[in-house]
């Protein structure tokens, strides 16, 4: 599982007994980058729990020692310019140990970065992820343009892939953290960033932009698929298959309504007249996991709510309350709950 | 100098007056000592009473009393703030507490804690303390110290009258661009923020002048830089760092409010800016703005142990050393808070190293700390208890510091809590710890009354452990997968228990801050009287009453070591022959403290006040349009020239500075 | 409690005014200096950083500054610092008529280098929002700009003063004479943003 290292670190918290998921954390040991970081970060704490005792030591060695009975280098004895010799050496010691711990350290980041850096060599797999207010704009990559995938806020990986991630913003600085997976990189305004990743475990995982980046900074997460290869595979040939026609009245009336009124002039859905790039693809929305990039847990009711009142579920949003009829919104609803 | 002749016949006869009556000027020495000498000195030193004398007085002690005060009212503000935010947090997807308000929180909880707290307190117990530890009469300039306050006041009084009327800043602290711009915070919020910055960063470079030429000029004779205390030597780094760190974010800010309000493209990807330029230029500022904060710290801890321990630190020349040493550093760190801006690998090495490297001078004076109370005979009062606090506390975030400071763990740790983490382990631990400390230490000499010990003690306990118990879970929240400025967290994450016990101590450290503050009030009146000395300690501000009368010392000191007070034999040294009706001081060399010159102090002023209104009224208004600039330098102008305007148009046999 | 005081050397004999490093004024004013100075080199750090992002500087489609408007206030600001020096010397001789004449001299050349500067504002081939090239160029000129402003107010205040029968007095000439050295700095400063605003665009 873990291993000894992850014991370690895992430790307290199992003491505090507490029952938690930790697809949000190092903890779940998910890729060879976060597995590089449990060891270094074990290295690190060893180190610094040495440091920490000698220092805790000597204060208390120092504060034991008052009570001794014979001379102290005190101006009440008239000593006190005087100081003890061995403190010198002591001194010396010291900075020599500091200096060759911090040293020990460094080096031991520097071939832990290097080491992360070529875990994802010969990246397989490329995939552009654009930030905007308050949501994940993804792109899958391909030599054949016909072959690429839109999404949002939903990320499907092959395991033990290398895959290439690359970052940019429309608005203002995000930052994409799946902490399961791999350390952070800023999404910046004019400025092209990357991260590559091999994740090693399937599962799911979630992240979270860990820049602040305004209003719902909060409610800005992505959700991380790991999959077998078959299974991602799987995955990519139904996105790129067209959203589904509607069968009844009810969803006709929804497609109607989507396709004709405010929704397609922000969102696209392969297959339709929708085809507004500035919100997320809605093609495949149903088989997504949450709605609103994490803001809450996909669902039929979830869908009303977010559609009904956009602005009371994530206030400041880029998607305005159009205030629905009732019959509007089961209508829209029932479509939207179509495209899987 | 002109031959005679070309000087008029008008002007060599008022020379010749003034010159003869240099000799009936009435100064302190054998013949004029005592009770006769302090009264007239007192006559000549107090401040007028009343709301004018309050607002011109130029005496160093009240400002920094001011200065403190003041300081502890925003820490008490920017408490309560975090006390919000921690109630917010206390429950997984809380509701409590809308995102846009609780972006306004942590916003204002950093700024007033980093602005209108941390630096100013330092400044404040420093304008109080340094003239008489290096025994002197004032500071230099004391009306550029007067204009210093104001002006942080109403930077402060500023920002918190936005916050309450609902147009205060949202941005963080650190009001990252692009958000901050005009593209993305609409409104006036920003530059509010931006705005506060400027009237702090004025006064904070003001009084830093103030403060360096005190302690490079005003020295007591015989007080060479060798034998000049830690604790000045802790203000000197940290007045010169001020000097070159401040300019950065007063630059960053001017650019940030010509981009909002005048359309510059500063910090406009889409016309060749960078909003990384911000992060460049800000944390330039930032990274030593942490080192300005806990420099006078170190300062506080060396004063304290060398009082409670009974001897000078240990290796006194190896901490100036690491002081400075420390200073230099700070300014080659601050990329280390954009290893996940994706700058070039290679480069981020350099302040990986640098990075560490910065811990070797501090953990030299933490082993010269240690070494002191293992070589002296340790007393442990309430101010030698937040020394040990301090130790415990401030290594812990040291280590964490030295952790992030590795690029690999950092790109995992960076904005979590394990940041808020280890800052608050090394402000609070380094900084806040020795700060009560020393505010105890020198209530005593500041209002002639001991703080009770027994509620400082307790106080201590709650404050010490409060804080781990506040601050110690969020390593594991961070470690969890909690990021920075969230309002909320989703549930199942692990993040209930450790949020949960982070507010439940960081009520117990408010208690603690309400007990001392309350220890504080109380003492005023119910302390017991204060002797000049009552520790025992051996620096020149215990060699007056507590607390100093309005001139500080009768007559300057002479010093002949390190430790004066210890190694005088009930006699002092001093020497004679300043002016008694006219306030002057003296002032000697920087390195030897050889006698120099004898300088006058300026005379109370309502200007500093004035100047200060002037220049704030148009600070404010340029929020709202860039020509209060080009209007407000007319009143501006005419303030300051009156300010250096002599108030009588007379010669006088010494100068005066009225 | 308090030690006695032992009574050592009278200070009585000491000056109250001395020219360089003993005033304490010209630390006060050193201080200035080191401040604006690292206000100066950040804003030149920035612009180029800024330069960095560009394959051509100035960008494409603009031009550089006119070189006529800044040479000639180069020049001018140069010459200045003649009667400039001269004022400083005549301070330290306590030679008040000079300094009184000389003076408006300085002030007059001030204000025809504030007229220069309005020249090379307008002169400049961009507007501040243009792009970021525009913005820093601005900026750096408003930043000297300012700086001209200050000392020309300081130094009428100044010959205000000496005009009267203070200007007799030492702490006056010590001002003057430190008002000179700062005026040195104005000058000194100068340099560096001129060569940045007028000649690097043209490398």
């Amino acid at each position: 599982m873990m291993g000894r290292r992850g014991a370690v670190l895992s430790l307290p918290l199992l003491l505090a007994g507490c029952d938690y998921q930790t697809y949000q954390s190092i903890f779940s040991d998910a890729s060879t980058e976060v597995h590089d970081f449990n060891i270094l970060f074990v290295i690190f704490l060893i180190v610094c729990a040495i440091m920490y005792a000698l220092v805790i030591g000597f204060l208390i060695a120092a504060i034991v020692r008052r009570s001794r009975t014979g001379p102290a280098d005190v101006v009440e004895e008239g000593r006190h310019h005087q100081s003890n010799p061995a403190m010198r050496t002591g001194l010396i010691g010291w900075t020599a140990l500091v200096g060759t711990g911090l040293m020990a350290l460094a080096i031991a980041s520097f071939f832990g970065d290097r080491s992360m850096a070529n875990a994802a060599a010969n990246e397989k797999l490329s995939v552009n992820v654009t930030g905007k207010q308050w949501w994940w704009d993804i792109t899958y990559n391909s030599a054949d343009a016909s072959k690429m995938v839109r999404t949002a806020n939903e990320l499907h990986l092959p395991v033990d892939v290398p895959v290439h991630i690359y970052l940019k913003s429309d608005d203002v600085i995000h930052s994409f953290w799946v902490p399961s997976l791999a350390g952070k990189q800023d999404l910046i305004p004019g400025r092209d960033n990357d991260i590559t990743l091999v994740p090693r475990k399937i599962g799911i995982y979630r992240g979270q932009c860990a820049e602040f980046c305004g209003a719902d900074h909060a409610k800005m997460a992505l959700i991380v698929n790991v999959d077998s290869y078959a299974d991602f595979l799987k995955w990519w040939h139904h996105q790129l298959e067209s959203a589904p026609a509607p069968t009844s009245p009810l969803t006709q009336a929804g497609y109607n309504f989507v396709t004709t009124r405010q929704c397609s002039s922000c969102h696209a859905i392969a297959g339709t007249p929708a085809n507004g790039t500035v919100g997320p693809d809605l093609t495949h929305l149903a088989s997504r996991r949450s709605i609103a990039a994490g803001a809450m847990p996909m669902s039929e009711g979830n869908l009303y709510g977010w559609v009904a009142d956009p602005q009371s579920l994530k206030p400041g949003n880029h998607m305005p309350t159009i205030g629905l009829e009732p019959d509007q919104l089961h209508a829209v609803v029932a479509y939207l709950e179509t495209l899987k | 100098m002109t031959p005679p002749d070309s000087i008029p016949q008008r002007i060599r006869a008022q020379d010749e007056r003034l010159a003869r009556e240099r000799g009936t000027i009435a100064r302190d020495g054998p013949d004029l000592r005592g009770a006769e000498l302090e009264a007239r000195l007192d006559r000549t030193w107090r401040r007028t009473p009343g709301i004018i004398g309050w607002l011109a007085t130029v005496d160093h002690k009240e400002i920094g009393r001011r200065y403190i005060i003041t300081a502890l009212i925003f820490l008490a503000l920017g408490g309560v703030l975090a006390l919000a935010m921690r109630v917010q947090l206390a429950r997984p997807d809380s509701a409590l507490i809308s995102p846009q308000r609780y972006n306004e929180l942590f916003t204002m909880h950093g700024s007033t804690m980093m602005f209108l707290f941390a630096v100013p307190v330092m400044e404040g117990v420093a304008v109080y303390i340094i003239p008489l530890m290096v025994g002197t009469r004032s500071t230099t300039f004391p009306r550029l110290n007067a204009f210093s306050y104001f002006m942080y006041l109403f930077g402060g009084v500023m920002l918190w009258v936005a916050f309450l009327l609902n147009i205060g800043p949202d941005v963080g602290w650190f009001a990252y661009t692009p958000l901050s711009g005009p593209e993305f915070s609409p409104g006036k919020r920003a530059d509010v923020w931006a705005q506060m910055i400027t009237f702090t960063e004025v006064s904070a470079l003001a009084a830093a002048v103030v403060l360096i030429c005190t302690i490079l000029k005003a020295r007591a004779p015989g007080m060479t830089l060798a034998r000049m205390p830690l604790f000045a030597w802790a203000m000197l780094v940290q007045a010169v760092m001020i000097v070159f760190a401040m300019p950065a974010v007063a630059l960053c800010s001017s650019m940030l409010i010509s981009d909002r309000l005048v359309g510059t493209n500063f910090y406009n990807a889409a016309e060749h800016g960078d909003a990384l330029l911000w992060q460049h230029l800000f944390w330039f500022f930032g990274h030593p703005e942490v080192y300005i904060i806990f420099i006078p710290a170190t300062g506080f801890v060396s004063v304290i142990t060398e009082t409670f321990c009974r001897r000078p630190v240990f290796a006194h020349a190896v901490v100036v050393l690491a002081l400075i040493s420390t200073g230099i550093l700070a300014f080659g760190l601050w990329v280390h808070h954009m290893f996940a801006t994706g700058l070039p690998r290679v480069g981020y090495s350099f302040y990986t190293s640098a990075s560490m490297t910065v811990a070797i001078p501090t953990g030299l004076q933490i082993f010269c700390w240690l070494a002191t109370i293992w070589d002296g005979r340790p007393r442990f009062q309430v101010p030698m208890l937040y020394v040990v606090a301090f130790i415990i506390t401030f290594v812990i975030g040291g280590l964490t510091g030295v952790i992030i400071a590795a690029v690999p763990l950092d790109l995992e740790l960076h904005d979590t809590y394990f940041i808020v983490a280890h800052f608050h382990y090394v402000l609070i631990g380094g900084a806040v710890f020795p700060l009560l400390g020393i505010l105890t230490y020198w209530y005593p000499k500041i209002t002639g009354r001991m703080m009770s010990e027994t509620l400082g003690k307790i106080s201590f306990w709650m404050v010490f452990l409060g804080f781990q118990l506040a601050f110690f879970p969020m390593h594991f929240s961070g470690l969890l997968g909690m990021p920075r400025r969230v309002y909320t967290y989703p549930a199942g994450l692990g993040l209930e228990l450790p949020n949960l016990l982070s507010t439940i101590g960081a009520f117990i450290v408010a208690l603690a801050v309400v007990i001392f503050v309350v220890n504080g009030i109380v003492s005023l009146y119910r302390g017991m009287i204060a002797p000049p000395n009552p520790w025992g300690a051996a620096t020149l501000e215990w060699a007056t009453t507590s607390p100093p009368p309005p001139y500080n010392f009768a007559h300057i000191p002479v010093v002949e070591s390190n430790t004066p007070l210890w190694d005088v034999d009930g006699e002092m040294p001093v020497v004679t022959g300043l002016r008694v009706d006219e306030k002057e001081t003296l002032l000697t060399t920087v390195v030897a403290a050889v006698p120099d010159l004898r300088e006058p102090i300026p005379e109370a002023s309502l200007w500093p006040f004035i100047a200060s209104v002037a220049v704030g009224i148009v600070f404010v208004a340029s929020i709202f349009s860039p020509w209060a600039l080009a209007f407000g330098v007319v009143p501006c102008a005419i303030a300051i020239a009156a300010w250096f305007w002599p108030k009588e148009m007379k010669r006088h046999p010494e100068p005066v500075i009225s | 409690m308090i030690p006695a005081p032992r009574f050592t050397d009278s200070v009585a004999e000491l000056p109250t005014t001395k020219f360089g490093p003993s005033s304490l004024t010209w630390w006060g004013i050193i201080g200035f200096m080191i401040i604006e100075g690292a206000f100066f080199g950040l804003a030149f750090a920035a612009y180029f950083y800024l330069m960095g992002h560009e394959q051509g500087w100035p960008p494409e489609g603009r031009q550089a500054p006119n070189l006529l408007w800044g040479t000639l206030f180069t020049i001018v600001i140069l010459l200045s610092e003649i009667p400039n020096s001269m004022v400083k010397k005549a301070a330290r001789q306590r030679d008040v008529p000079t300094i009184r004449r000389l003076m408006p001299v300085i002030i007059g050349v001030g204000v025809v280098l504030l007229i220069i500067r309005g020249f090379e504002f307008n002169n400049l081939n961009c507007r501040w929002t243009d792009d970021a090239y525009s913005s820093i160029i601005w900026a750096i000129l408003v930043l000297h700009t300012t700086h001209i402003l200050t000392d020309w107010g300081d130094t009428v205040v100044l010959w205000a003063l000496m005009m009267t029968d203070l200007g007799w007095e030492g702490r006056r000439l010590v001002d003057t004479d430190e008002n000179s050295m700062y005026w040195r700095y104005v000058w000194l400063l100068w340099i560096p943003v001129y060569l940045l605003i007028y000649w690097v665009p043209r490398l």
